[in-house]
């Protein structure tokens, strides 16, 4: 079964094209510097339209996540993280923890994580895996 | 809100719970409407005004006959029926209406005359979200807990605490859907859903309905019910992503909603009798407890732990069984209400016994909505 793909609109086009050439992008406000998700054309602190898009350092650490033991058809049959991960930039986004046994032993939270990118046909999705893995 | 100025004088849910195949989403609404006209002595004639989420507005007032002068449809999740309360309220209160009914009907189960669950690709949530895995409620809700168990120092076991204290009160009623005692180790042992939650961890998925009527309390007295105020009320929303909001470990929803209501009521947690706060998952009391200001944070696994709000402590909790063992349907804000009405009435099967304040707390979405009722029945 295929996998759920997203499916970009104007105002999201550039995050996903940044993933295909394997660039985490975000957005950040120039007025008040501040750096946010998901992608938006104005700055959700202070409301401006003057906002910059940027590559991130794609370093992260594991926020919060479950291990999905009743996957859904199109993420196979084995238990996966569901996780969210705290970007050094600031922002958080879900994603998998990918290169790495998917148990609560393996997935500590606080550890540091890399992003990394799979691609799906027209997409690339952002995963994140143990960093130095 | 002016506090007392408007009753609940119908309530009412549908005949059956449970699971219920020969109804559909909008037959279970109608059954649940008819038992509440009944409950207060009306008709659909008598009704001006009505409110549901799940359903449209325009349907139910068709369906059951209704002119209404006001509707609401406003849909944020399970706890749109106290939102529905308290719009109703100030629509009663600024005459746009005289008498509301407000409905909840679904086929959680049987999924008879009900849509699937599904975001749109284009949707944030179906851009970031849905490609890593989420599939329903099980692994969206539970998506902050990691977080919150690790900065309060609470473990499985506490919310496996949760639920064992539920069935107790579970237990004493006659309509909850399960009623034989568990343990900590039954709720740590049942199937392993989306880590750390078991299956006894997650609420259960029923069938039914149930229904409100209000009205300004200089009416109230008429009816046949004793009638039950509404002392204040309160909403918030937050994000339709549960990976946005802005602190895993404190919904700002809850916090808002709460502190909304018990503003409006003139009253502080302390003076609370009885208590339902919005149970999909068993860390949702927990982080209740906390957001409404009933326990400091970092207190309320102990406070449920040493048997506060067990039958026969100080505060009791979700005395239907709540959605982890009386039924959950969906959207179970509407049973969290009626519990709340009949504790108020003193007919509840676990009775609070001389209780005359209770607060209804719901949770929408995934963390995303929150609403919240404080009930009274003097005058």
């Amino acid at each position: 079964m295929d996998r759920t793909l997203p499916q970009p609109t104007p105002e999201t086009q550039h995050f996903w094209d940044g993933c295909k050439v394997g660039e985490l992008r975000l957005q950040r406000c120039t007025a008040c510097r501040e750096s946010y998700f998901p992608p938006r054309p104005f700055c959700p602190a202070c409301g401006s339209r003057a906002v910059e898009i940027y590559p991130a350092s794609g370093k992260a650490t594991l926020y919060s996540f479950v291990i999905n033991h009743r996957p859904r058809p199109d993420m196979g049959a084995e238990p996966h993280s569901i996780a969210v991960v705290a970007l050094a930039e600031g922002p958080r986004m879900m994603t998998n923890i990918v290169g790495c046994p998917q148990t609560p032993e393996a997935l500590q939270l606080d550890m540091p994580l890399e992003v990394t990118f799979e691609t799906f046909g027209a997409i690339a999705l952002p995963f994140f895996k143990p960093a130095g893995a | 809100m002016k506090p007392r100025s408007i009753a609940v004088v119908g309530a009412a849910e549908t005949t059956r719970l449970g699971r219920i195949p020969d109804m559909s989403v909008i037959g279970l609404h109608a059954d649940a409407a008819l038992n509440a006209l009944a409950d207060a002595g009306l008709t659909a004639k008598d009704i001006d005004g009505v409110a549901t989420a799940g359903e449209s507005p325009v349907a139910i007032a068709h369906y059951l006959g209704i002119t209404p002068t006001w509707a609401d449809g406003t849909a944020v999740g399970g706890c749109s029926f106290m939102l529905h309360v308290r719009h109703a309220a100030a629509a009663i209160n600024e005459g746009l209406c005289k008498t509301v009914l407000i409905t909840h009907g679904e086929s959680g189960r049987s999924r008879v005359g009900s849509g699937g669950f599904g975001r749109a690709p284009s949707s944030l949530m179906g851009q970031f979200e849905m490609p890593f895995g989420v599939t329903s409620p099980p692994t969206m809700f539970t998506i902050p807990v990691m977080r919150y168990l690790k900065a309060r120092g609470y473990t499985e076991e506490d919310l496996a605490t949760v639920a064992v204290i539920q069935r107790e009160w579970a237990a004493l009623n006659p309509r909850a859907s399960f009623k034989d005692p568990i343990t900590v180790d039954d709720v740590l042992n049942s199937p392993m859903i989306a880590w750390p939650f078991r299956m006894l961890m997650c609420c259960l998925v029923t069938d039914g309905g149930g229904a409100l009527i209000l009205t300004s309390a200089d009416r109230a007295k008429d009816f046949p019910q004793k009638p039950v105020y509404i002392l204040g009320t309160g909403e918030s929303v937050e994000t339709p992503m549960v990976s946005q909001m802005e602190d895993f470990t404190s919904s700002r929803a809850f916090r808002v909603s709460g502190r909304k209501a018990f503003d409006e009521a003139g009253i502080s947690p302390a003076d609370v009798d009885h208590l339902m706060i919005y149970d999909a998952f068993a860390h949702l009391p927990l982080y209740g407890l906390e957001d409404l200001g009933f326990c400091k944070p970092g207190e309320a696994a102990g406070f449920i732990r040493d048997r506060n709000t067990a039958p026969g402590g100080v505060l009791p909790l979700n005395t239907n069984g709540g959605g982890l063992s009386y039924m959950h349907s969906g959207m179970y804000g509407m049973y969290a209400l009626q519990e709340s009405v009949r504790q108020m009435r003193g007919i509840a099967p676990a009775q609070a016994p001389g209780a005359k304040i209770a607060v209804s707390h719901g949770v929408g979405g995934m963390f995303a909505a929150s609403g919240t009722v404080i009930f009274g029945n003097e005058s």
